[in-house]
């Protein structure tokens, strides 16, 4: 092949490699302006304060949904957050053979599990036998999303930690629950902690396993054990519904859950750049 | 002598009865993960029971889907999320790998850290911000612009035919391929990255430019690891569900034209669930679960083994 045409093939390749990245990666851009420029303009201070209109009626806000699913997220992380974390503490730190790649491999797997099925799961367990839909069902179904991602975040920052920290320790005369306790955790709890962090954003927005579980409510919700309305559903709701003011608050909306979501990650992902908290050995 | 050697063991053996205790606790929450799994299977199968036993294997050949009647064919479902899978791969793998290459081989460290922090966003962006962007902003793009030009220029195809709706396979492909390229992405990159340096220097030292060292040394060296990545995207967007309900049109019919509107098994049970009502349809739905959870778990699974296979320090999450 000549010389000329194999570099005309490597400069026009390489470019189309340069394409591709910005193609991708100006959709983030894209997708931000949106919501920016729409949200940013039906975004008042109703929005946050007053409780949804009935069909049809301008103005109102999302204020239950607001509080809803910050209750609905809390009780599942309260839930999700101490399993997945000592699951990840046995995945990293009593590793039996057989056993520890299971739960790891199922994990992986629970984590993909497509997230509307998960919603059929705290359905069969907590709606059908209660008879009602209620914000505690979605908490569960958003528990069971988020264990799996905390476990293997756990585990893959507790990895971090350097070996010599856990033989310190261990020659030191600490018996193996001291060693984790109070060396192992400590060194990686800046990723650990990011990982949660991560976690909950990712749970915080996720409306398909709510559709059936949380369900919706125009009203105050209050307690969790009845129907609850949740920013992500609202969304949802607002978006598909025929009237023009609802559009507009499904925007405002959309700007609101994709702030929390994206300051969630980038201060999670800030405080990772540091560094796990003690140096490599 | 002796006093010494008790006092010596007493401690010793309630930190090994501390450590008996914490390995359990901790194996407690372990076994917890695979419980949950379990459980899933257990009550997606018990779920579906009266749909299995009174249609039988009927249920996935059948387009027939009449609530009212009590039939139930998940054909048309099965064919929407898995042609709409399709044509967001078909764009998204492409660009995904594309893109993956330039940020392992070409772009300098910092850049492409950087630039992948962004494609990371781009990956927690949650699914019903993407529906709602697509019901204002895609759907009337397609409609006004790409549709009718489709139709005009390619209108002698199958594929482009029939009135032009905006909410449809091509739609609905085209908002997955966006929400399934960050995967591809960030885990094609990694596999780029495991691959030694010296086989890039041994295929420069031997003359080759640099796009033939990456296309045919780094990429088959990766091979497993992209199409791992590609798995994954792909289980991701058999299971996607708010955005693509939002988008697809909703039609439980098949269309060889993916300018006409269609379904999905997961978009499906989003709309029907709170809905069914009798015996037999709340079951269906669920059967249609468990047909989306086997589609995904053999695909993810897949995937999962292949990133494992390449880089070789157990499954990392994308």
């Amino acid at each position: 092949m000549l010389l000329a045409w194999r570099k005309l093939v490597n400069n026009v390749m390489l470019g189309l490699m340069g394409v591709c990245t910005f193609l991708t990666i100006s959709t983030l851009f894209l997708i931000l302006g949106y919501l920016l420029y729409y949200g940013g303009s039906s975004l008042d201070w109703n929005f946050f304060t007053k409780l949804p209109l009935p069909t049809g009626e301008v103005g109102g806000g999302m204020a239950n949904a607001i509080v809803g699913s910050m209750q609905i997220i809390a009780v599942a992380a309260l839930i999700g957050i101490p399993i997945g974390f000592l699951a990840g503490v046995y995945l990293s730190e009593f590793e039996d053979k057989g056993f520890a790649p299971l739960v790891r491999y199922t994990a992986d797997l629970l984590n993909g599990v497509p997230s509307v099925i998960i919603g059929i799961l705290a359905w069969t367990l907590v709606v059908v036998p209660t008879k009602h839909f209620s914000g505690f069902a979605g908490a569960i179904a958003l528990s069971v999303m988020l264990i799996p991602i905390v476990t293997r975040q756990t585990e893959q920052f507790l990895r971090e930690v350097p070996m010599s920290l856990r033989e310190g320790a261990l020659a030191l005369g600490a018996s193996k629950w001291k060693m984790i306790a109070t060396v192992v955790v400590p060194a990686g709890s800046k990723g650990i902690l990011t990982g949660m962090i991560l976690g909950v954003a990712r749970i915080a927005g996720e409306a398909a396993p709510l559709l059936f579980t949380a369900l919706n409510n125009q009203f105050w919700g209050g307690s969790l054990n009845q129907p609850t309305a949740t920013l992500p559903l609202m969304i949802y709701y607002r978006a598909i519904s025929p009237y023009d003011d609802w559009h507009r608050q499904a925007w405002a909306a959309g700007l609101v859950l994709i702030a929390l979501v994206l300051i969630a990650n980038v201060s999670a992902r800030l405080v990772l750049a540091r560094g796990i908290s003690v140096p490599r050995g | 002598m002796a006093t010494a050697v008790l006092e010596a063991r007493k401690p010793k053996i309630s930190s090994q009865t501390g450590d008996t205790i914490a390995r359990l606790v901790v194996l407690v929450f372990a076994a917890t993960v695979l419980l949950i799994s379990v459980l899933l299977v257990y009550e997606l199968w018990i779920g579906s029971a009266p749909s299995r036993h009174s249609l039988g294997w009927s249920f996935l050949f059948s387009s027939m889907w009449n609530p009212v009647s009590e039939q139930f064919g998940a054909l048309p479902f099965i064919y929407g999320t898995v042609i709409t899978s399709f044509l967001a791969l078909l764009i998204s793998v492409p660009l995904g790998v594309g893109a993956a290459i330039f940020l392992s081989e070409m772009a300098p460290a910092g850049v492409s850290n950087g630039l992948t922090f962004l494609v990371e966003l781009l990956a927690a962006i949650p699914s019903v911000i993407y529906g709602l962007l697509a019901i204002f902003t895609l759907v009337p793009l397609m409609r006004t612009y790409v549709e009718p030009f489709l139709k005009s220029t390619l209108g002698f195809l199958p594929f482009f035919q029939g009135p032009v709706i905006g909410r449809d396979f091509l739609t609905a492909g085209m908002i997955l391929a966006v929400m399934t390229f960050p995967f591809i992405i960030s885990v094609s990159r990694e596999s780029l990255l495991a691959v030694p340096r010296d086989q890039r220097e041994a295929a420069l030292a031997l003359g080759a430019t640099k796009w033939e060292t990456t296309w045919k040394v780094v990429v088959p060296y990766a091979k497993l690891g992209i199409i791992g990545s590609i798995f994954l995207g792909l289980a991701r967007a058999l299971g996607e569900t708010m955005a693509v309900t939002m988008v697809i049109g909703n039609d439980p019919s098949i269309h060889a034209s993916l300018l006409a509107p269609g379904y999905s098994i997961a978009a499906e049970i989003a709309n029907d669930f709170t809905e069914a009502t009798g015996s037999v349809f709340p079951s269906a739905l669920v059967e249609l679960g468990l047909v989306l959870f086997c589609l995904t778990i053999v695909i993810n699974g897949l995937a999962r083994l292949m990133i494992i296979a390449t880089t070789r320090k157990g499954s990392k999450r994308p």
